[in-house]
């Protein structure tokens, strides 16, 4: 349905529409949205734990997890609100690494990412191996800042960024897909920005 | 009719039946929707506007009205200047344009369903709009939650729903309203011209008669981050405060 009056002419300038996903538009700045306050995780209380079902397999404190292989990751990321940015830098640790350094293969199809908030969002494991995603520690070479979802953030860049868990504490292995905190509040299980899958009656 | 029609878009086509300007900034748009919509008080709806040349721009706005009052819409837009979809608002709709509206969308910022305990309610600018819709909703259902509004402008004349606002506040029915001008004098006795801080936050909580259940907060990223830590300060569990942010 063609709306009158409206033309496409106020349209950001964009230099690559082929990557910019249905229905959204590009954004210049990092907008911040988060469900709660910022918490404020200090490093010396900062910890990661690898779960299957309700048994830890193992758990990295700062430092340990600091020490394991850095990547480089530069992306474009897709929020669920509309807007994409591109290009973001960011730095971690593979998500291959983290199983590799836990001599972990995946024990299920399916993951719950934790985070010191008590935010939820469920990822397949296949979106998170390969080299598809990772725990970021830096963004433009810096310390992720709190509104960002410092000291670690998850990074899923290929699906909408409510998957990216911020202040991230713990990857759980999960039997079935397991709804998380968005999932559970009318938002897509699975989120494919280019499939446009926004909200839970998406197909 | 056929399977294929059974499957309903989501989107449905609303008509644009009253526009009333509430601030220099700030028009409401009051759309009669083509199905039924049922809605919670505090959830928003997308706005999707298509050119002819196919491009489409969709953006999310809350909801302003009661969700007893659900077969008119009220979406209260803030004009954006470098915007796309506000300044179309602002400029070119009309009583009896239509454009299409999905939702309602979000299920966290909310008015709750069991009304545990007193409500305080923080809203920046615009970031007031859905809690207008949990204030008109309470006022609707005749409840008898106690609820503290905190309602941060630049200026006395970007109070949006300033008059509903105060009228309700007069009725002394458990609906406290503080006003604080963050540019401006304070006009009435009780209300503040400062940012929102700690002490603001104690002394509006102070006015409920046990502390709060549940708060909410929305507005820019800034005064969110501001209005939840001066919240957190003030004796609230992080856990108890739900925020909206524009993102920017």
């Amino acid at each position: 349905m063609v709306t009158r009056g409206f033309s496409s002419g106020r349209r950001p300038p964009t230099d690559g529409d082929a990557r910019i996903p249905p229905g959204q538009y590009l954004e210049q700045g990092f907008p911040v949205l988060s469900a709660g306050p910022t918490p404020r995780v200090r490093i010396e209380d900062w910890s990661f734990t690898l779960k299957h079902g309700p048994r830890p397999i193992k758990t990295w404190n700062w430092a340990e997890f600091n020490a394991l292989p850095l990547t480089k990751m530069t992306r474009d990321i897709h929020c669920v609100t509309a807007w994409t940015k591109f290009d973001t830098p960011w730095q971690g640790v593979l998500v291959d690494d983290i199983l590799a350094d836990a001599g972990l293969e995946p024990p299920t199809g399916f993951t719950l990412a934790h985070a010191f908030d008590g935010y939820t969002t469920n990822v397949p494991v296949k979106d998170l191996t390969a080299g598809k995603a990772m725990v970021a520690l830096l963004y433009e070479g810096k310390p992720i800042t709190p509104d960002h979802g410092g000291p670690a953030r998850l990074l899923v860049p290929h699906l909408y960024f409510w998957k990216s868990a911020k202040w991230l504490n713990g990857l759980q292995f999960t039997t079935h897909d397991e709804p998380g905190f968005w999932e559970l509040r009318g938002y897509h299980i699975y989120g494919d920005p280019w499939r446009e899958q926004r909200y839970k009656d998406d197909p | 009719m056929s399977d294929a029609a059974a499957v309903q878009s989501p989107w449905q086509t609303v008509r644009i039946v009253r526009i009333e300007k509430r601030t220099p900034r700030a028009t409401s748009f009051f759309f009669q929707p083509s199905r039924p919509f049922a809605y919670r008080a505090g959830q928003h709806v997308d706005v999707r506007l298509t050119a002819p040349d196919g491009y489409q721009a969709r953006r999310s706005y809350s909801i302003a009205s009661a969700p007893e009052t659900n077969d008119v819409i009220e979406l209260a837009i803030e004009k954006l200047d470098d915007g796309e979809v506000s300044p179309f608002f602002h400029e070119v709709a009309a009583i009896g344009d239509e454009i299409e509206l999905r939702g309602p969308l979000g299920g966290h910022f909310v008015w709750p369903e069991d009304e545990n305990g007193p409500l305080v309610l923080v809203g920046g600018g615009s970031g007031v709009v859905p809690l207008m819709s949990m204030v008109r909703h309470r006022a609707a259902q005749n409840s008898s939650v106690p609820v503290v509004l905190v309602f941060s402008a630049r200026v006395w004349d970007e109070v949006i729903f300033r008059d509903e606002l105060i009228t309700l506040d007069d009725r002394q029915h458990g609906f406290d309203l503080v006003l604080t001008l963050t540019r401006e004098a304070a006009r009435r006795p009780a209300d503040y011209s400062r940012r929102v801080d700690v002490a603001m936050m104690a002394q509006a909580m102070a006015r409920l008669p046990e502390p709060p259940g549940l708060a909410f907060v929305c507005g820019s990223n800034a005064f969110v981050s501001a209005a939840a830590q001066a919240l957190i300060d003030a004796g609230v569990a992080a856990q108890n405060i739900r925020t909206e942010r524009y993102g920017v």
